[in-house]
Parts: C-alpha cells; structure tokens; sequence
C-alpha cells in the first residue's frame, strides 16, 4: 500500500465538513470558534500536502501555513477579547441573544 | 511501497484526525470541545511531522496546542458554567448543517476522487529542510523569500495586541 496524496486529502476533507457543520449549528460564540480554527486547521493540512507532493523542491507551502498559523493566533485572540466583552454587556455568549446592535 | 510502522502511524493519525473532529463538533460540553480540538490539532502536528515538515510540527504544537487552545480553555472557564450541557439542536438547524456539510463533502470528495488519478504516487524525495535555509527564506528580500509578509505580520500582531487590549480592558 502506497500513502498518496488523497490518503491525507480525505481526513483534511473530513475536518473541513465537520467545521462546516459545526459553524453552522452551534450557537455558543466559542464553540463556533472552534469550529472555524477546525476549517482552517483543514487548510493548512491541504498547503502542506499539495506542497510536499507535487513540489517538494520548493517551500511556498509550507510558509504559506507558517503565516496561517500566526494569522489564526491573531484572529483567535481578538475574537476572544470581542467575546469576553460582548458576555460582560449581555451576560450571555449565546448568539441568538446578541441583536442589540440590529437596527 | 510504504513501511508497515508508516502505515500504522498513518492509520492512527488519519482515525484520530476523522473521529476527534467529529466529536469537537458534536460534542454538548464546550469544555470537552476544546479539548477534543487539542486532540485534532496534535493529529495535525504528526501530519506535518509525517511529511518531514519538522519545524512547521514544531510550530503548530507550539502555537495552536499550546497557545490557542490555552486560550480556548480561560475564555470558556470564564464565560460559561464548563459542567453544563448546552440546549439540545432544534432538528431543523441539525438538517441544515448536516446538509450544507454532507453537500460539501460530497461534491468535493467526489470531485477529488475522480479527478485525483493523476497523483496518486507516494511522496518523492526530499532532501531535509535546515533550519539555515528556513531563516534565510523568511528573512531575505529577493523572489521566494518572505522579508514583506514577515513584517505585515509583526505589524498584524502589534495591531492584535493593541486591539485585544482595547476591547478587552474595564471599563
């Protein structure tokens, strides 16, 4: 049995469906978060991949998910402080009750 | 022709991979769910350790592991009680997500399968990446070299740490 490309493809798939699934039927502010570094955790696997197989003399992929990485650790913290803040006005981070600013 | 301990490592990663994604997602306890994502994040880590991508490993356990989900688990003890279990899904969003994922999983697992016959061979050789060649890469200006995105992230960050400050701070 060879390892190929499509071996690491599918799990990475797998990932990114269940993000998708998640983003949308959760309704805790956190847990769609982590919803969303699941998707984007998919991707990084798909950059690595893509370039360990087809060029593996080049690095562009790999920096391309260095920069995700740092990119993800900035996002996550600043929707970590919006959430926080958004549970110290409403006391809740449920996102059915976030509509004040509706209207 | 892989070798049977590749393939086993294989078989572990890409199971822990599949099921502890799932289980992020479905899973009632927040506080569980951030711990399955640590789970899946290390999965990741061993991918990246797998295709001889050391430093990038070592990055991802680094900053998603141990920095990311660090933060999962103070924001989570601090906004929600982490016994409880959130409200059971009305059955028509658990349809909607179900199908918006299934589609997509569909579409692009069929698209891949059939369209992927062209690479299916393993990993070439590749000669190890140095940690020399990875610092000149990242710092030098010239063409495939990565001095500009290097510094907008620097300024990205010092952005984050402001912006974080700001919103997060008493009143």
């Amino acid at each position: 049995m060879e390892i190929t490309m499509l071996y690491y493809l599918i799990p990475s798939l797998i990932m990114f469906a269940c993000g998708v699934y998640g983003f949308i039927t959760r309704k805790n502010m956190i847990a769609i978060l982590i919803s969303l570094e699941l998707m984007l955790n998919s991707v990084d696997i798909n950059f690595v991949v893509f370039n360990r197989f087809l060029f593996p003399e080049q690095m562009e992929g790999m920096f391309f998910t260095l920069f995700a990485i740092a990119i993800a650790a900035a996002e996550t913290a600043l929707a970590i402080a919006i959430i926080i803040n958004v549970f110290r006005v409403s006391n809740d981070i449920d996102v059915r009750e976030v509509n004040k600013m509706k209207f | 022709m892989e070798s049977v301990g590749s393939i086993i490592t294989y078989v572990v990663v890409a199971l822990a991979i599949v099921i502890f994604s799932v289980l992020a997602v479905t899973t009632r306890k927040i506080l569980r769910a951030a711990t399955y994502l640590l789970f899946t994040l290390f999965a990741t880590a061993a991918i990246y350790f797998m295709l001889d991508y050391e430093f990038l490993g070592a990055v991802q356990i680094a900053v998603y592991a141990g920095g990311i989900v660090v933060l999962f688990v103070f924001s989570i003890l601090l906004t929600s009680h982490p016994g409880d279990n959130s409200e059971a899904l009305a059955s028509k969003q658990r349809v909607t997500g179900l199908l918006a994922a299934l589609a997509m999983l569909g579409v692009a697992g069929y698209s891949l399968v059939t369209r992927f016959c062209d690479f299916l061979t393993s990993a070439p050789q590749m000669e190890e990446i140095e940690m020399k060649q990875i610092g000149e890469t990242l710092l030098g200006s010239g063409s495939y070299q990565y001095l500009l995105p290097f510094e907008a992230v620097s300024v990205l960050l010092l952005a984050c740490i402001i912006g974080g400050v700001v919103v997060a701070r008493k009143k």
